[in-house]
């Protein structure tokens, strides 16, 4: 499932609800998750705030895609992705991908694809409000495969 | 024929809008009708394209009754 999220979000509920609502107790055997929390810095600036903006219609498709994608590569269960938009505080979940898998390799590997997939793919774009510079826009995402994005 | 055409992010912020409706007389390509709405400003290379809610290029064809979207690089996760 796929769910975009106006208002701050517990990735630790979200996963726990979403599990529980899926009844699928001793069908998998590997959860993988990941949360991208907002940082308090970035690129050597103070950043006091963001804004995440996004394509209703569009970014829920490209993300449905992702994970469609995902499952015809890895045999997957399950699978939750969580995006936060609108105002967003340092220390607040951006971003949760859960996967349920059988086995914990195809789980790590399918939620990095995902993860990666939704960084260069999906529609959405951060302004950051810095604390000495005003505002600005993010202008690209990096290669997590390359650096330590 | 009406195009609704839309513009997010750092582009739209330059552009000074967020969507308009486009006339056109036949199909077009996405570049063709980027030029009719904003002939100021070529064609950024680095700004993607999407018909109906899917990617598309440039040189995709846009036809009666499409909603056509141009935006900047992605930042989400």
């Amino acid at each position: 499932m796929v769910k975009i999220s106006p208002r701050p979000f517990d990735p630790w509920v979200e996963v726990r609800e979403y599990q529980d609502a899926a009844q699928m107790a001793g069908k998998f055997g590997a959860t993988n998750l990941f949360v991208g929390t907002m940082r308090d810095f970035n690129e050597g600036d103070d950043v006091v705030g963001m804004t995440l903006e996004y394509y209703p219609g569009m970014t829920e498709r490209a993300l449905e895609n992702i994970v469609r994608e995902a499952g015809e590569r890895w045999p997957i269960i399950d699978a939750l992705v969580v995006h936060r938009v609108g105002d967003i505080r340092p220390g607040e979940p951006i971003v949760l991908v859960a996967v349920w898998t059988s086995h914990r390799g195809d789980a790590f590997d399918a939620a990095r694809h995902i993860m990666e997939a939704l960084k260069s793919r999906a529609p959405f774009w951060k302004k950051e409000l810095l604390k000495a510079k005003g505002e600005r826009w993010v202008a690209h995402n990096t290669d997590g495969y390359l650096k330590g994005e | 024929m009406s195009i609704k055409v839309r513009y997010f992010a750092s582009l739209k912020e330059r552009i000074g809008r967020a969507e308009e409706n486009a006339a056109i007389a036949e199909p077009v390509t996405a570049k063709s009708l980027w030029q009719q709405c904003v002939p100021e400003l070529p064609p950024p290379e680095q700004v993607l394209v999407a018909i109906n809610l899917e990617y598309a290029d440039w040189d995709s064809l846009v036809r009666d009754g499409d909603e056509v979207a141009f935006f900047p690089p992605v930042t989400g996760g």
